[in-house]
């Protein structure tokens, strides 16, 4: 009844997998599950905990004197709260593009990647090489600019320089849009200072107390009739719920 | 490598595929789900030790579909060239046992009775005018709110719903949604208990002179114990729903509502990690024998069947069609075909009013937890001299402001630096966010096919998505967004910022995952890929359940309706299908 299957799955299983099965680790084998409802003891999908070794994994010297020097700028330290450096972000940053997310692991990378319309969002590599490509391009163009390279401008240039990075004025060389490169920095910067501490940021959760944001709190029933009140207890973290 | 003939196979296992299954296995058929990710339950993959991590599930979309494996291409218009959507950004499908199912926010809607008649009741009211000026090509569905009804019914007892009706029987309710269709009873659960920012909202908008109720929501407002025997717990108003799955089972999944009766059943099985590659057919193309499908390992079996339904998501369920020759590929330059016609989706704007003396709380929320108006959605107002046709809800939703993605800031406040930090920590516990929720009418230009050019891990060409958003939507989107702003400014706080959404549709910032059309139904095959039963007009033993079958979008989320046409279809395969196989509509 059914026609050309065999001819297709040849055609399948030699061209689509040995293109990209190499790429994707296995996760997870194919099951049949009938007549129960599965539950697996002593397991579940609990995050990890980054590498705590001190110092840097991903980034090298000059990328991690640009990073802290241009978190110390987005997000800086003052009366309101802890900075981004404080909050440990540029070591977040760090964990981050050493591991999964800078590796693309939910990006679809398949080359080539022209240049797409504003409208068609990530046209890029990923995260990781975004960043190894970004950074030695910003502290050039900072150079030829400035005389200097980002990090050791003074504050007030470095605001100028990031200005023209989130503008896209900045036209840098063999490297991302400055303008798509900044908005990923910042957002990067804002994860790290506002996600779980487990993440390596958001240190003692000084983000999170600055705000007002009880983290994971799990149940909070009795505050939501509690019309213009303050919530008074202190935020919590997944570890420290764990503990 | 052949498999045991089974009565029905499912492609796709979450909301659509889980109603499919429970009600045709009640019915005492053999029926065999087929899902690409792996399964999920409470206690191991979402526990309440875990579940609250934003960064993980919201930002590294860790139960959302993977682009990696497979992704669309995308374009707004047919001049241009498609590139991938190489990250997720603008709709976040799910994967996975349960689908979105276990990470949407719980939002259930009935739509309005003449959300079904788009065409008819716009063109007696208005003329062609607006229809004509942007190529729209809405439709009338083949069926009416009436015949839905007992559906929507049943899938808010299913869900165990929180709400407060507008409508009984033709009588308006206070309290409730006084636009709605009659409903044939009350919800089953009363309103979840109302934040702050939402109430101040209602007050305002019930001020200003418009109708506010409680968003109808699948958070629990007190334990619960469904139809099928499921029970669900009261919702602690943690804020994690919407990219989370729910540690309490407070929120309504294919888990916390199906799944624990359906699996043990003798007659279903469910393979995991196996995706469906194509619906195989007879030689003459007018029977489908089953599916081919490749686990993990890069294995292609084919699974035989007497009758085949795809319930994966929206865009998934086209791309199947096409990629199966199941019907006839729409082509925008003639008009004709109908497969990847009438791509549509929602759009989305914002207002957020600031206070200096009220302490609101955000965090506290639920997935549907808010206030709403429904006075300009659909055609609940008088259209004539506005421009467009269409409408949306807007309203004051707590879903939880977890702060990575919510901090909002005035107006004129910098995105960085010390005067954005200073801004964020004034103005978190102070600010109300209100939401517009606006249909999307579909138009000619607007579609889906196969593209020619990328692929996905498997080899097969990657869905290409071609769309943008019209003179209708965004002069309907900017209408919404003024009243959001006149309700704003009376709630009397400091300032409100107005976010209006302008411009060409973007596909990196997340908006809504309310995709919808592509395959869609109606009463004729020459303008629909279904009829009124989901199933297809070129391959009877096919039918195909989800938001593509809409053929335009409506102002609500669209999981009330894609339940009930689900469970209509699934009657119909009980009561017609199985006594005379074959079409349930003369073509």
């Amino acid at each position: 009844m059914t026609h050309g299957i065999s001819r297709r799955i040849a055609i399948m299983t030699g061209a689509a997998s040995s293109a990209f099965w190499g790429v994707f680790p296995v996760r997870a084998f194919a099951e049949t599950i009938r007549r129960r409802l599965p539950w697996a003891a002593q397991v579940s999908d609990r995050p990890s905990h980054i590498d705590g070794r001190p110092g840097y994994i991903f980034l090298g010297a000059s990328e991690a004197a640009f990073i802290e020097a241009a978190a110390a700028r987005l997000i800086p330290s003052d009366a309101t709260g802890p900075g981004a450096l404080e909050a440990g972000v540029p070591r977040f940053i760090d964990r981050q593009l050493a591991g999964a997310y800078g590796g693309g692991d939910h990006f679809y990378l398949q080359a080539p990647f022209p240049k797409g319309l504003p409208t068609q969002g990530w046209q890029m590599e990923s995260p990781a090489q975004v960043y190894r490509a970004a950074i030695p391009a910003i502290d050039r163009w900072s150079v030829e600019t400035y005389g200097r390279t980002f990090a050791v401008l003074d504050p007030p240039t470095q605001d100028e320089a990031l200005k023209a990075f989130e503008s896209g004025k900045a036209q840098l060389k063999g490297a991302p849009d400055s303008k798509v490169f900044f908005a990923l920095l910042l957002q990067n910067v804002i994860e790290g200072y506002f996600s779980d501490p487990l993440y390596g940021g958001n240190r003692e959760m000084g983000p999170w107390r600055m705000i007002g944001f009880p983290g994971a709190r799990y149940d909070l029933r009795p505050f939501v009739s509690r019309y213009g009140e303050p919530y008074t207890l202190p935020p919590v973290d997944l570890s420290e719920r764990q503990a | 490598m052949a498999e045991p003939l089974v009565d029905v196979v499912l492609v796709g296992f979450g909301w659509t595929g889980s109603i499919m299954a429970e009600v045709l296995t009640a019915a005492g058929l053999n029926v065999l789900a087929f899902e690409r990710g792996g399964w999920r339950n409470t206690a191991n993959d979402f526990a309440v030790s875990f579940d609250q991590d934003e960064l993980r599930y919201m930002w590294r979309h860790h139960l959302f579909q993977n682009v990696a494996h497979t992704t669309l291409t995308f374009r707004n218009k047919q001049d241009q060239v498609a590139l991938p959507m190489r990250r997720l950004g603008s709709f976040l499908p799910g994967s996975g046992v349960g689908g979105g199912g276990v990470h949407w926010n719980g939002q259930v809607w009935r739509f309005l009775p003449s959300d079904f008649q788009a065409r008819s009741h716009n063109l007696d009211r208005y003329g062609t005018d607006v229809l004509n000026a942007t190529d729209m090509t809405i439709q009338d569905y083949p069926v009416t709110y009436a015949e839905l009804e007992p559906y929507y019914d049943r899938f808010e007892y299913l869900c165990g719903v929180s709400g407060k009706a507008g409508n009984l029987s033709g009588k308006i309710q206070p309290g409730g949604n006084p636009f709605e269709g009659a409903r044939s009873r009350e919800y089953p659960n009363p309103p979840l208990k109302m934040t702050y920012g939402p109430s101040l909202f209602g007050h305002a908008a019930s001020n200003v002179g418009y109708h506010p109720f409680p968003h109808p929501a699948a958070n629990m407002s007190r334990a619960y114990t469904n139809p099928l025997g499921v029970q669900l717990a009261q919702c602690t108003y943690c804020g994690f729903c919407e990219k989370f799955g729910c540690g309490n089972d407070s929120k309504s999944s294919p888990q916390t509502t199906i799944l624990p009766v359906l699996m043990p059943r003798p007659n279903f099985k469910l393979r995991t990690y196996c995706e469906v590659m194509r619906v195989e057919r007879t030689r003459d193309g007018r029977h489908a024998t089953g599916v081919s499908y490749i686990d993990e390992n890069g294995e292609l079996s084919f699974q035989p069947a007497s009758i085949v339904i795809l319930s994966a998501f929206t865009l998934e369920n086209v791309r199947l069609m096409l990629l199966s020759g199941i019907g006839p590929p729409y082509d925008p330059r003639s008009g004709n075909g109908t497969v990847g016609k009438n791509y549509s989706y929602q759009i989305v704007s914002s207002v957020n009013v600031f206070y200096d003396d009220k302490i609101t709380n955000p965090f506290i929320g639920a997935g549907a937890l808010g206030m709403i108006i429904d006075d300009f959605n659909g055609d609940n107002f008088d259209h004539r001299g506005l421009g467009f046709i269409g409408g949306g809800y807007l309203g004051a939703l707590n879903t939880g402001a977890r702060p990575i993605e919510t901090h909002p800031v005035p107006d004129k406040v910098p995105k960085w630096g010390a005067e954005f930090k200073r801004a964020v920590a004034a103005n978190y516990l102070k600010t109300v966010p209100i939401v517009t929720h606006g249909s999307v009418m579909s138009h000619r230009g607007n579609f889906v096919d196969l593209d020619p050019t990328w692929r996905d891990a498997r080899g097969r060409p990657l869905l290409r998505m071609t769309f943008d958003f019209t003179e209708n939507e965004h002069r309907m989107s900017d209408f919404l967004t003024d009243k959001a702003a006149e309700i704003g400014r009376a709630m009397g706080g400091r300032e409100i910022r107005v976010n209006k959404r302008s411009g060409s549709y973007d596909i990196a910032p997340y908006q809504t995952t309310h995709t919808t059309g592509g395959a869609i139904m109606g009463s004729d095959p020459k303008t629909s890929a279904i009829n009124r039963y989901l199933q297809s007009w070129d391959v009877p033993n096919v039918f195909v359940a989800g938001a593509s079958a809409f053929p335009q979008n409506a102002g609500y989320n669209p999981m009330g309706t894609v339940a009930a046409l689900s469970y209509l279809s699934a009657d119909a395969i009980i009561s017609q299908y199985l006594k005379s196989p074959g079409p349930l509509v003369p073509a």
